[in-house]
C-alpha cells in the first residue's frame, strides 16, 4: 500500500480483535446460558412444561 | 409503537430474534465481505490524506455506531423509568458493552489515523475528548448496572445516568463548530451536499451499513441472553 501500512493494519486488525472478540463472547456467552436452561428444563415454554409435569 | 408493545413480551422477543437472526447473520457476512473489498481494494486514495483514508471506512461507521448505541440507551432508559417497559432494562444491559467496543475501535483507529496524519496520536480537542468521556459514559453504565445486588435498583441507576449522558451526544456532533479543533467538521451529515467524492463515500456508506448490522446483530444476541440469564436467576431464587 505505502509507508503509513502498518497504521491501516492496524487499524483493521484492532477492529478485528475487539469487534469479533465481541461477538465470539456474545454467542459462547448464548450457549453458556442455554445449556444450563436445558440442564435445568427450562428451555421450553412455561406451557408445554406445565404440560409435561 | 404497535411494534415495540408486541416485543415487550421476553418470550415474544425471543422468537422475533431467532427468526430474524440467521438472515442478519448472512446479510452482515455478505456486506462486509463486500465492504472491506471496496473499502481495501476498489477505493482509490484520497487526494490530501493517500492510502490513510482507509482508516476512514471504519472509523466513521464506529463513531456512528457508538453515538447511536448510547442514544439507544438513553431511549430505553427513559422506557424504564417512564414505562417501566419490561425488555428496556435486558436490552440496555445487552447493548451497553456493545456500544463501548464501537466507541473503544472509534478511539483506537482515529488515533491510528492521528499519528501519520496529525504527527500525533491524541490531542485533547473538544471532539476527540467528549469521545473519550463517551467511553467513559458506556464504562460507567455497564459497572452501575451491575454494581447492586438487586439487578433492578442497578437498572434504574444506569437509565439515569443514560438519561443524564446523553448531553454528550449534541456535544460530541457539534464540538467542531462551537470550538477550534483540530479534528476536521462534518463533511458528510451537512445541510449542503456531501463534501465526499462518490469513489470513497459508497465504500463509506457500505461499511457503515455493514457495522450497522453487526450493531443490531450484537445487541440482538446479548438481549436472547440477557433474557435467559434473568430466567435462570429467577429459577434460583424460587429453589
Amino acid at each position: 500500500m505505502s509507508s503509513y501500512s502498518v497504521f491501516i493494519l492496524s487499524a483493521y486488525l484492532v477492529v478485528l480483535v475487539v469487534l469479533g472478540g465481541l461477538t465470539i463472547a456474545s454467542l459462547s456467552a448464548r450457549s453458556k446460558a442455554r445449556r444450563e436452561l436445558a440442564a435445568r428444563g427450562l428451555d421450553r415454554p412455561r406451557e408445554q412444561r406445565a404440560r409435561t409435569t | 409503537m404497535a411494534d415495540l408493545h408486541f416485543l415487550a413480551n421476553p418470550a415474544r422477543f425471543r422468537r422475533f430474534s431467532q427468526r430474524v437472526l440467521p438472515g442478519l447473520t448472512l446479510a452482515t457476512v455478505l456486506g462486509f465481505a463486500i465492504g472491506l473489498y471496496l473499502a481495501l481494494l476498489q477505493s482509490p486514495p484520497d487526494y490530501q490524506q493517500g492510502e490513510t483514508v482507509r482508516i476512514m471506512f471504519v472509523h466513521v461507521p464506529s463513531a456512528w455506531l457508538s453515538m447511536a448505541g448510547y442514544a439507544l440507551l438513553a431511549v430505553l432508559g427513559a422506557s424504564l423509568l417512564v414505562w417501566r417497559h419490561p425488555l428496556a432494562a435486558l436490552m440496555a444491559r445487552a447493548a451497553a458493552p456493545v456500544g463501548a467496543c464501537f466507541a473503544l475501535v472509534c478511539l483506537a483507529t482515529g488515533s491510528l489515523w492521528g499519528r501519520p496524519m496529525w504527527g500525533t496520536y491524541w490531542v485533547w480537542d473538544a471532539r476527540l475528548t467528549s469521545m473519550l468521556l463517551l467511553f467513559f459514559l458506556y464504562l460507567g453504565h455497564i459497572a452501575l448496572s451491575r454494581a447492586y445486588d438487586d439487578p433492578d435498583r442497578g437498572d434504574r441507576a444506569a437509565a439515569i445516568l443514560a438519561l443524564v449522558g446523553a448531553i454528550n451526544l449534541p456535544i460530541i456532533k457539534f464540538s467542531v463548530d462551537w470550538w477550534n479543533t483540530l479534528h476536521q467538521p462534518a463533511s458528510l451529515m451537512r445541510l449542503d451536499a456531501p463534501a465526499i467524492h462518490p469513489a470513497i463515500l459508497m465504500p463509506l456508506l457500505w461499511m457503515a451499513g455493514s457495522f450497522l448490522l453487526l450493531f443490531i446483530l450484537l445487541v440482538l444476541v446479548r438481549t436472547e441472553t440477557e433474557i435467559d440469564r434473568r430466567r435462570l436467576e429467577i429459577a434460583d431464587q424460587n429453589a
